[in-house]
């Protein structure tokens, strides 16, 4: 039992207190920051539950991908002129009951539910995972394939486009740019 | 047993995830919170996996794309909102309503 606690409470150090600073944190790259220190957390507790491949990718694709693109996303579209977007008081309570009703619920579940049954068991190499994928699941693949092309086309698409402004809007300082000029 | 330890840090982050995509007011931070939240559930998928044996690693790799995917769509948004306000505040996205 205090095994269980300690390493739920190193567990929710790994991965909770970063996602409590990227929900809370003011400065907008600071909140890209913490995400990267989250999703790191996460492949630690991928690598701990013996799925080295997955931590692996969740480095690679996250933290190399997502969060790279993320700052590009927060420098391209924000001043930095040091100003900080105040929350919302009454939001923030509506949020915290929101978010606190959900984890009591699935928590009461959690800790209700019998679980002894489920025991620690060999979990599959990297080996039998590409065999899973190019075998069973090939189709699923195929269409995750088709689905990255039709995200890759859209962004592309919904990036260059230029929109008319709505009636009586002054156009934004971004918005100055040339078809096909580099924001 | 480590495995109810692990479900709940999952419905926490879950939950902090939540609290963030209702409490930030900035395009990008809530994409994040996004990003929060697909983490929590792939955690369960892989805790799964190893307790019980569920094939929960390639539903990981798929969850994965579709989040990548998500979040370059989500961001081209976001430059789009740039481009007509100046500002990436979700109020000026009210012009989306139907």
């Amino acid at each position: 039992m205090t095994a269980e606690l300690g390493f739920g409470v190193f567990a929710f150090l790994l991965v909770g207190f970063p996602a409590l600073r990227v929900v809370t944190s003011r400065d907008l790259v600071r909140t890209v920051l913490w995400l990267a220190v989250t999703l790191l957390g996460t492949a630690v507790l991928f690598a701990l539950l013996h799925a080295p491949f997955l931590a692996g990718v969740q480095v690679l694709t996250y933290v190399g991908g997502v969060v790279t693109l993320m700052v590009f996303g927060v420098m391209v579209t924000h001043k930095h002129d040091g100003t900080t977007v105040a929350i919302d008081g009454a939001n923030r309570v509506r949020g915290a009951l929101a978010a606190l009703a959900f984890f009591g619920v699935v928590a009461f579940a959690i800790v209700r539910t019998d679980l002894s049954s489920l025991t620690p068991v060999e979990t599959p190499s990297t080996q039998d995972l590409a065999m899973a994928l190019l075998d069973r699941y090939l189709i699923a693949f195929e269409v995750a394939s088709v689905l990255l092309l039709a995200a890759i086309i859209s962004a592309v698409v919904l990036a260059r486009r230029r929109d008319p402004l709505p009636e009586g809007a002054e156009p934004a300082d971004g918005a100055r740019l040339q078809e096909g000029s580099v924001p | 047993m480590t495995l109810r330890a692990l479900l709940l840090v999952a419905t926490a982050l879950f939950s902090i995830g939540i609290y963030g995509l209702l409490t930030r007011r900035q395009a990008v931070a809530l994409l994040l919170s996004i990003e929060v939240m697909a983490n929590a559930a792939n955690l369960v998928f892989v805790v799964f996996a190893r307790y019980g044996g569920a094939p929960g690693h390639p539903l990981v790799l798929f969850a994965l794309a579709i989040t990548v995917a998500e979040v370059a769509v989500g961001l081209a948004l976001v430059l789009v909102l740039y481009r007509r306000h100046g500002d990436t505040l979700l109020e000026l996205a009210s012009e989306a309503k139907g």
